[in-house]
């Protein structure tokens, strides 16, 4: 079969502690693996991944360790979809600017860089609410490219 | 549970800080911990070796910019070496080779702290 046609679908829920990143990392591995991306960008989404996951339990739930993080990958006509849903609070990330690393140099400051990645090393990343009150970030990326 | 390791020795005037495994945001305040030893014992010469360094997210990356003036305005730096291609690029992604010394072996980075020392 093509790897273009092939139908994936597949869900986690962790809890929103930084020891669960290590299990949304091998989640994220083995799901691309199966939609048949090569290592390189199998390595660019679990980053990504990681990176969303990282900014949800610092910024959404503050590091309270009981909060859910909700991923759900899809794929399909060559389009992987990860689906980040949390109940934290509302992020809105037309707030953060753009890093410049010099500027952060001379500034001491460090964060802000996980978005800028996820942007980076994924096609497309949305933000966005649903179900009224829950925040999700969608990334995507297409196998082709 | 990501696995990760780090390690402090001394090479001459050189602290090498050797970090093994995955670095996230999880495993970075392990890291945090070795620089503000390091800054207790006023060490400001740092190397970090990421021979056996398998995965870094920014969390990570982080660690190292809020430490890296520090060491400057102290006549150090942090200089890394020993990086496989795959973390490379992310440090590559942020803009890193702009303000940091990337160095294939350890003992050139400790080589460029001695030759930079003797003027």
């Amino acid at each position: 079969m093509n790897a273009l046609n092939k139908i994936f679908e597949q869900q986690i829920v962790v809890k929103s502690s930084t020891d669960n990143l290590a299990e949304i990392r091998d989640f994220t591995k083995s799901a691309a693996q199966q939609c048949c991306f090569d290592e390189d960008s199998t390595g660019k989404i679990i980053l990504a991944v990681d990176e969303a996951c990282t900014n949800i339990i610092k910024h959404a739930y503050k590091f309270t360790p009981d909060g859910e993080i909700n991923i759900s990958i899809k794929f399909s006509d060559g389009k992987l979809s990860i689906f980040i849903t949390d109940e934290g609070t509302h992020f809105d990330p037309t707030t953060v600017p753009e890093p410049d690393l010099r500027e952060y140099y001379k500034q001491k400051r460090v964060g802000g860089l996980g978005m800028f990645l996820m942007k980076r090393l994924m096609d497309e990343v949305k933000y966005g609410t649903i179900a009224g009150n829950k925040n999700q970030v969608v990334l995507i990326k297409y196998l082709s490219k | 549970m990501a696995e990760f390791n780090v390690n402090l020795r001394g090479v001459g005037a050189v602290s090498v800080i050797d970090v093994k495994g995955y670095l996230d945001a999880h495993t970075a305040p392990e890291l945090e911990n070795v620089f503000n030893r390091l800054l207790d014992q006023k060490q400001y010469q740092v190397v970090v070796n990421f021979d056996d360094l398998k995965y870094i997210s920014s969390a990570g990356l982080g660690v190292f910019m809020a430490y890296v003036e520090t060491m400057r305005e102290n006549e150090g730096d942090i200089k890394f070496s020993n990086m496989k291609e795959n973390v490379y690029n992310i440090f590559d992604l942020l803009g890193f080779p702009i303000l940091y010394e990337f160095f294939k072996e350890e003992n050139e980075a400790i080589k460029k702290f001695c030759d930079s020392s003797k003027f």
